[in-house]
């Protein structure tokens, strides 16, 4: 939770977070790419919780998912892989996934485990509110984990001001109603997301979904403390065979 | 105990709206509207109307002599596979196509399996002249394909999911996909008392209709409304829920349900939920799932393209848990001889789904006055293509 707070403190403009399905594109690359990252600048990672049945997810990511069960990637394994994150990489690291493979590993288990590697931070979309509220909003906290909720262009202000009030990690603003990487850009959102700057929010926020070059990058920066990429960067590890390159390559061609 | 949904959205553990923001308006919209609007004297009037001129309703509950005979008790078929379109399919899509026109919606996705909910979709989007987007497994397409012909007859676009294991899970998974994309003007028929809370209540409301005709159709021919047992097949379970609901809270009725073992339940080539399953989410609703020890789903296994589901609506993950309902399994092979004998013994080519239900009458020790419903949820046509393979 700290590091999530600090990170935004630091880099309150144009902070880049990028999301990586875990064990993906081969089983050990993880903790590699997430060095990778760090060394050029990027300032957190989400890593996706690889999910058979990814229902929000567009083609790319749903290949990553599938890759990485393939692969052999669980959670149990996933945790392991990051037993001693915390001596090679400071930004924060958040988990993404969906609820399933959560539920079997078991909540309390599975907040154990995130506290014991140093993750701060969740991103569970098909957690219902109410059952967050009632059941594992302590839980989670109690374990320094931070909760990220997603936002809509349909979402309605007094929902979007309830979850700014119950979060304690940044909002999630889903740049158009679509799944992962489906959208040709952000440009069409532009109301919606000037709606929301507008309603000075409490909690930090970042744009997610669709954002995937140095353009919407810097739309998405204008309209909340930054941004999400994805998809665009699951393409560009697709097919590497140098993660130094890579990303190196990726992150300067965003920013 | 109740067996009926909760205000939450509960049955007992089950249930619930694990849903994205992406599809909290939606659902949302939904939940505060589908009680109120289908329980307008106006849209019962339609949907009453609907169902007796256009589907052909009250279905015929059918004392089946031969068959009776074989097995030493009363045995009546409900007869869905006598409505518009050859199964219990429409009686939901009738009712969620009115709920849809209310809301203004003017573009209609769903997922099938067999194809008959696809079908039965299809039909009522023609019938109200909307648009008609159709998801169906690559597998599915192969296996059912007089019905994806059918569908394209009546104006549908039928899109091929070609992820996961491209049944029907992968279909739903799409379709969930494409209303996350089009969220203003779509309308998502769900095909089964699956999915997030309304739809298991939805459906099941509007599958109801099958018991409530069963009550003064036993009561017509029995002197009571009653039978002693209940049996039919179960995919997701709206069949299985329309036959029930009505008997849901009579402990005088055993209510049984069969699930597909496959090839059988310890071959890996199965779809028995409840034998093989454990609590977990999916396509948005907490039930009876079949998974890995790390909560990947596992790809099911059936002949019957229309049981081929990794879980089973929440409503019967609930009647297993508490015990209130029988659940039995039976093998392809099982399933193949019993359509078989039916189509011998009376004269009727029922679906492979259905006769998974027919199956079952081999596993119960039946007494010779005991009164049997078995809900005949389609007719065979669609199958022939499997079945001549082992005439
Ligand atoms: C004839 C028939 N029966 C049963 C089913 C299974 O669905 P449910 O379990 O929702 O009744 C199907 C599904 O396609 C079907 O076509």
């Amino acid at each position: 939770m700290k590091r999530i707070k600090e990170a935004f403190e630091k880099k309150p403009d144009g902070l880049l977070s990028i999301f990586v399905t875990a064990g993906f594109p081969n089983l050990n690359d993880t903790v590699e790419i997430l060095k990778e990252l760090e060394a050029n600048g990027v300032e957190m990672v989400e890593l996706g919780i690889p999910f058979s049945d990814p229902m929000a997810d567009g083609p790319v990511i749903q290949e990553a998912s599938g890759v990485a069960i393939e692969n052999g990637m669980t959670l149990k394994l996933l945790f392991e892989q990051l037993k001693d994150i915390r001596k090679e990489v400071s930004i924060p690291i958040l988990l993404m996934g969906y609820l399933n493979p959560v539920m079997q590993y078991g909540y309390e288990e599975f907040c154990k485990s995130c506290q014991e590697v140093g993750i701060d931070g969740v991103i569970l979309p098909d957690l219902p509110l109410y059952e967050y509220k009632k059941e594992y909003k302590e839980l989670f906290e109690s374990h320094g984990l931070a909760n990220t909720f997603l936002i809509t262009p349909e979402t309605a202000p007094e929902r979007i001001k309830e979850l700014d009030s119950l979060t304690n990690g940044f909002l999630y603003l889903v740049s158009s109603s679509s799944t992962t990487g489906k959208k040709s850009g952000i440009d069409g959102t532009i109301d919606y997301l000037s709606r929301v700057k507008d309603m000075n929010l409490t909690s930090p926020s970042l744009i997610g979904f669709n954002i995937k070059d140095s353009e919407s990058y810097k739309i998405a920066c204008k309209y909340s403390n930054g941004a999400i990429i994805g998809t665009a960067f699951i393409k560009a590890i697709m097919n590497s065979n140098n993660f130094k390159i890579t990303v190196k390559d990726f992150v300067s061609s965003i920013r | 105990m109740d067996y009926n949904v909760d205000e939450n959205g509960y049955y007992g553990k089950f249930g619930g709206a694990y849903i994205p923001e992406m599809l909290y308006p939606n659902v949302e919209e939904l939940r505060e509207n589908y009680l109120k609007i289908s329980q307008e004297p106006e849209f019962k009037k339609e949907f009453d109307d609907l169902l007796r001129n256009y589907v052909g309703r009250p279905s015929p509950l059918y004392l089946a002599k031969r068959l009776s005979a074989k097995y030493g008790a009363k045995i009546y078929l409900k007869r869905e596979d006598l409505n518009h379109t050859g199964a219990h399919k429409i009686n939901n899509t009738i009712g969620q196509i009115l709920l849809a026109n209310r809301l203004g919606k003017k573009r209609i996705i769903a997922e099938t399996g067999a194809g008959q909910h696809g079908v039965a979709t299809a039909t009522v989007c023609a019938l109200m002249g909307l648009e008609c987007i159709i998801y169906m497994g690559a597998v599915d397409i192969e296996r059912q394909q007089p019905n994806v012909k059918r569908m394209q007859l009546l104006g549908a676009t039928v899109v091929a999911a070609e992820s996961g294991s491209k049944t029907l899970k992968d279909a739903t998974n799409e379709a969930i996909r494409d209303w996350i994309n089009n969220p203003a003007d779509t309308y998502y028929i769900i095909g089964s008392v699956v999915g997030p809370h309304p739809y298991p209540d939805m459906v099941a409301r509007f599958q109801s209709v099958i018991s409530e005709e069963m009550k003064w159709q036993l009561e017509e021919h029995e002197g009571r409304d009653y039978p002693d047992r209940i049996i039919a097949c179960v995919g997701g379970g709206s069949n299985a829920a329309g036959c029930f609901y009505h008997y849901l809270d009579n402990d005088k009725v055993e209510l049984i349900a069969a699930e597909p073992a496959g090839l059988g339940l310890e071959t890996g080539k199965t779809a028995a939920t409840t034998a093989k399953g454990k609590p977990g989410v999916l396509h948005a609703a907490k039930t009876l799932l079949m998974q890995t020890e790390d909560g990947q789903v596992v790809e099911p296994y059936s002949l019957s393209a229309g049981l081929d589901y990794p879980g089973i609506g929440p409503m019967h993950a609930h009647l297993f848990d508490s015990g209130r309902g029988s659940f039995k399994y039976v093998t392809d092979e099982e399933a193949l001889t019993a359509c078989f004998e039916l189509s011998k013994l009376e004269g009727i080519i029922p679906a492979l789904e259905t006769a998974h239900a027919l199956a079952v009458l081999n596993q119960l020790d039946l007494k010779k006055d005991e009164v049997v419903v078995i809900n005949l949820s389609g007719r065979g046509d669609k199958d022939l293509e499997t079945l001549i393979k082992y005439i």
